[in-house]
Formats: structure tokens, C-alpha cells, sequence
């Protein structure tokens, strides 16, 4: 399969120096690391918001790095979580002595390894709370993980709370607005091909040319329900089906949508699965504040795509609008 | 307590950061040595890595453990730690390496009786946690568990000599082993599979098994003593479980390649 790497082995590595050389005003790397950090860190007077994973997913994790959002990112090989010494170097380098918040997705190695990090940093005197991200409706207890796996909803978590923390808040505070996304959001994806990583070049799963997965998780791991390929309106109405079931949202709800794309999916069809996820939602009486549609939550260069619902308030809607100044994601 | 380990000056401490160096030396060569088994054992249950991180990692952990300059050995156990913690990556880096960097700080006196059943209970306390794993779940806790418990038993209420207590810990470990075999898998890779778990025998609890066995090894080495034989009869069952424990192993634990 052809892709446009020298060795997978440096593929992580050649990437990581290729961002910095492409946002060298925002991003710096700690040396020896696959760490990357907020060039103007650590903020003084603001909570650090930590996150970090498997590569593979760009934008996600560094992309999100900036004023409003994270602080910085540790990344680790393509699909399997950075070590517990790089999230302990990216604690360290991130606080500014006004506590960290750690966004983990919900996968066995993350959590892990996080938490083993968060332990040594306490040890060190740095305060340190920690949320969990499972907002993949498709699957209880799958491939990594015990619980729902994390995905695209995590993106609306760094949002949030990286607005939350640029306003001042606590870490106390900080850490309520993230659980309050975690609470009010879900996400179901489908694929149309198979991820094909650096290391094993050919795809991770086979797929036939008339199927697609459905609840396909971010490492292609498998879904709910495998069914021949439907036009974007059908693949739109399951996904979204199953997520509005999972929140349960009452009438006249206001809700912020994500159409995310897999990597290797043409906007073209993220706008057109977009436009019948907005009718859908009329039809079911919720009312659209916001609808995001990119690429925000990648699997390599899977093509397919994710629809994410996050049920708002006054306070998310506000935070959510608050202004963001990241590789990926700018609001003004 | 028997108190006839205890540490008494420099020399001691010396000594015991070098036992622990060995310690690692020994594990790094039979975690090389058993490379194809693990592996061959994880592929059947999971992706195929574990040996090859273990392999790694312990090959590194024992390069930095010799590097260090007349360490001791909470130093030495450290290091090890965070090794293994950068290298082994996934689930066992934390597991294995993460649990070894807290426990470590119970062997701020040395290794004596009373330290090192701190440091296996700190180190099976850590893992538990960390793994949110139990007896009965099919991971390395089931070997771990009755290792420690019976290593601690030995030591404060049976007053065996610590020799004999770390082969009766031993034992445990590898019936610990063969208990994974017939029970299903709740935590770690294996659980995805469901049903489909029974009848393997646990990787990580295979892995913490040749450590245990390499530490007795080592520990007899240095006290210029042969490896003391166990009675067969010692109290090692894990008991948190009893229905799932009634099952025995239609396979030998100890059956290396």
C-alpha cells in the first residue's frame, strides 16, 4: 500500500518536528520527548489542560494545542498510548503551580499509563485531576477497552474546558465543565475502508468493496453491525438514531453537532451526511446551536465518518463560543 | 517478626542494591530466553507483543540498573521501574514498570524481611489498582496474590527463613498460573474475548511467575544456599473466589518451551 512515509519507525517522530516546523509560534517539543507543549507555557494563573494518545488521529492531540484549548499533548505511536514517562513530562512542563486537568480517552493503555503519570506528579506536588472520555455509543467493553471508547466527543471536552480554564476558573471548575460534556454527549462512527497504519501497510480489518462497518471505533476496531453500503441519508439516519436513543434529549433541547471525518472521507460527503443530521434533528424538536463539520478525530487514512450530538446550556453554549487560537480549531 | 536481615551499615546497603541489580540481570535474560513463549502465549489471547515489549524493556532495565554507581537498592528497584514504565509501553509499561517505581520506596532501609513483604504488598497493591483487577480475572493478580500472601504468611506468622518463604511464594505463583488457564478473562485484552478466554494461560501472570522464580533464584545465588523444595500442600489456592478456584488446570504451569 502506498503512503507517503520514509520509515514507519520515524513516522511519529518526522511528523511531530514537521508540526512544530509548521506552528513554531504555538507549538514546541520537549526534548527527547514525543511531547509537544504551548510555546508561550507554562500560563501563569490558568489550570494546564493535558491530554495525549496514540498518533494517527491528526488533528487530535497537538492540533488542538493553543490559547482556549490544551496546553499541551503527549503523543505515542501510531494507535497505542504514549508511556507513563512522557505523560509525566507533559504534567510537569505544563503546570504552572495552578493544577492540571488530564483529558484521557477511554482505552485500557491511556488510562494506564495516565494515571500511573498523575501518580508520580502528585508525588511531586503537582495538583492533578483527571476526566475520562466515552462518548462512543456504538459499544460497551470492545478491542482496548473496558467501557465505552473515547472518541470525536473529546474535541468539544478540550473546547470547553480549555475555555473554562482561559476564563480563570479553578481546576475544581475546570473539571465540572468537563464532566458536564462527558455527561451530555455521545458519538457513533462508521467506516467504507479499512485504516492502513505505517507499521503493518496493509489494512487492519477487510472490508468488501458493498460494505461498510458500522460503530467502527478510531483503531478500526469492530463496530456493531456490518451491512452493505447505504446512501449517506440512511448511513445518517442510523448513526444518529443511535446516539439521540443513548442521550435521550427532551423537545426544544438545544444541541452542538459534529460530523467528523475519518481521514481519507471528501468534505463533500461530511456536508451532505450534515445536511440530513440537521433535518433529523428537527424532526425530533432539538434545536441546532452549532454544527462543526471536518476532519477533528482521525483514523489514518480510513475513509468514513463519525456523527457527534452534545446537548448544551447557557454556560456550555458560552464556553463553546469563547475564543480559541489552535493549529486546528480557531474561534474568534 | 524475624529480624535476623535487617540492615546494619553501608556495606549492607551496598550489597543489596547489588543483589537487586542482579536481580534484574537475571530477569532480563530469562524474559529473553522466554520471548517466543510469551508471545506465543499472548497470541492466542491478545496482539502478539507481550514478549517482545518485556523482552525490551527488561534488556533496557538491566543496562540502566548496571549503569548506576554503587546504588541501593531503592535506587537500583527505581530505576528499574521507570525503565520498564518508558519501555514496555501499553499496559504492562504501568503494570510491571509503574508499580516497581512505588513499591521501590519500601526498600529505603534495604531488603529485609520486613521490607520486602512492604514492597510485595505495595507492588501488588499498585497493580491491583492501576489494573482494576482481581483474583479470577485472568491477569498477572493471580499470580501475584497468593505470591504475596503467602511470601507475608511465611514471614510473620509461620517465622520461616526468607528464603523459604520466597519459595513457597514461588509455588503459589506458579499454581496462581495455572489457575488463569480454566478461568474466564474480565480485564486486560483477553476480556474482549469473552468465553473464548478460557482455557489460556495468562501472559502477564506468566511473566510476573518468571520474575518471582529469577528473584528466589538470585536471592539463593547470593546467600550461597541451594533453592529451598517447597511442600506441596502449602495454602496457595487463591481464596477470593472460590467457585471459579474449584476448577484445576487441565495444563501444568510450569511448562516452559
Amino acid at each position: 500500500m502506498k503512503k507517503l512515509i520514509n520509515d514507519p519507525d520515524d513516522v511519529v517522530d518526522e511528523m511531530l518536528d514537521g508540526m512544530t516546523a509548521a506552528h513554531p509560534e504555538r507549538l514546541r517539543r520537549l526534548p527527547d520527548t514525543q511531547v509537544l507543549v504551548r510555546d508561550d507555557g507554562p500560563v501563569d494563573d490558568k489550570v494546564a489542560l493535558v491530554t495525549g494518545g496514540g498518533s494517527g488521529h491528526e488533528p487530535t492531540h497537538a492540533g488542538y494545542i493553543g490559547d482556549g484549548m490544551l496546553d499541551g499533548a503527549a503523543a505515542g505511536d501510531v494507535f497505542s498510548s504514549p508511556t507513563a514517562d512522557e505523560f509525566e513530562e507533559l504534567i510537569g512542563a505544563c503546570d504552572a503551580g495552578d493544577g492540571v486537568l488530564a483529558i484521557i480517552k477511554n482505552y485500557e493503555g491511556d488510562v494506564m499509563n495516565f494515571e500511573t503519570a498523575i501518580e508520580l506528579a502528585e508525588m511531586e506536588g503537582v495538583e492533578v485531576e483527571r476526566v475520562v472520555v466515552n462518548d462512543d455509543v456504538a459499544v460497551e467493553d470492545s478491542l482496548y477497552t473496558s467501557g465505552r471508547r473515547g472518541v470525536c466527543g473529546t474535541i468539544l471536552v478540550h473546547k470547553a474546558a480549555g475555555a473554562k480554564a482561559a476564563q480563570g476558573a479553578d481546576l475544581g471548575e475546570v473539571k465540572r465543565v468537563a464532566e458536564k460534556v462527558v455527561d451530555n454527549v455521545g458519538t457513533m462512527g462508521t467506516a467504507l475502508t479499512s485504516c492502513v497504519t505505517p507499521e503493518k501497510g496493509e489494512p487492519t480489518f477487510d472490508l468488501g468493496d458493498d460494505e461498510i462497518e458500522l460503530g467502527i471505533g478510531i483503531h478500526g476496531e469492530p463496530g456493531t453491525e456490518r451491512t452493505e453500503a447505504m446512501p449517506a441519508d440512511a448511513v445518517t439516519e442510523h448513526l444518529t438514531e443511535a446516539v439521540l436513543d443513548d442521550l435521550d434529549l427532551d423537545e426544544g433541547q438545544e444541541v452542538l453537532t459534529v460530523v467528523n471525518g475519518m481521514g481519507a472521507t471528501p468534505q463533500m460527503e461530511l456536508f451532505v451526511l450534515n445536511r440530513r443530521l440537521q433535518e433529523l434533528l428537527g424532526e425530533r424538536g432539538l434545536e441546532t446551536y452549532d454544527a462543526w463539520v471536518g476532519d477533528y478525530m482521525t483514523s489514518l487514512d480510513m475513509a468514513g465518518a463519525s456523527i457527534t450530538v452534545c446537548a448544551v446550556d447557557d454556560e456550555l453554549k458560552e464556553l463553546f463560543d469563547a475564543p480559541a487560537d489552535t493549529p486546528a480549531l480557531t474561534v474568534k | 517478626m524475624s529480624d535476623d536481615g535487617a540492615a546494619t551499615g553501608d556495606d549492607r546497603t551496598t550489597d543489596d542494591g547489588a543483589a537487586v541489580v542482579a536481580a534484574a540481570e537475571a530477569v532480563a535474560e530469562r524474559i529473553e530466553a522466554e520471548r517466543d513463549h510469551l508471545t506465543q502465549l499472548d497470541s492466542a489471547i491478545g496482539d502478539a507483543d507481550h514478549g517482545g515489549n518485556m523482552a525490551r524493556g527488561w534488556a533496557a532495565a538491566a543496562d540502566a540498573a548496571r549503569d548506576l554507581d554503587d546504588p541501593d537498592a531503592e535506587t537500583v528497584a527505581k530505576t528499574v521501574g521507570k525503565t520498564l514504565m518508558a519501555e514496555v509501553g501499553g499496559a504492562s509499561g504501568p503494570l510491571f514498570g509503574g508499580s516497581l517505581v512505588f513499591a521501590a520506596g519500601e526498600l529505603d532501609e534495604g531488603v529485609t524481611p520486613e521490607t520486602a513483604v512492604a514492597f510485595a504488598e505495595t507492588y501488588l497493591e499498585k497493580v491491583e489498582d492501576r489494573g482494576d483487577a482481581r483474583v479470577g480475572d485472568q491477569t498477572m493478580v493471580d499470580a501475584l496474590t497468593p505470591a504475596v500472601h503467602t511470601f507475608k504468611k511465611s514471614i510473620e506468622v509461620d517465622d520461616l527463613p526468607p528464603i523459604e518463604a520466597l519459595a513457597k511464594a514461588v509455588d503459589a505463583a506458579e499454581r496462581g498460573v495455572a489457575f488463569t488457564v480454566p478461568i474466564r478473562a474480565r480485564k486486560g485484552r483477553a476480556s474482549y474475548l469473552g468465553w473464548r478466554s478460557v482455557g489460556h494461560q495468562d501472559p502477564g501472570a506468566t511473566s510476573a511467575l518468571f520474575i518471582l522464580e529469577e528473584l528466589l533464584d538470585v536471592a539463593a545465588d547470593r546467600l550461597g544456599v541451594d533453592v529451598p523444595e517447597t511442600d506441596a500442600s502449602s495454602p496457595t489456592i487463591p481464596d477470593e473466589d472460590p467457585d471459579e478456584a474449584a476448577g484445576d488446570s487441565p495444563e501444568a504451569a510450569s511448562e516452559d518451551d
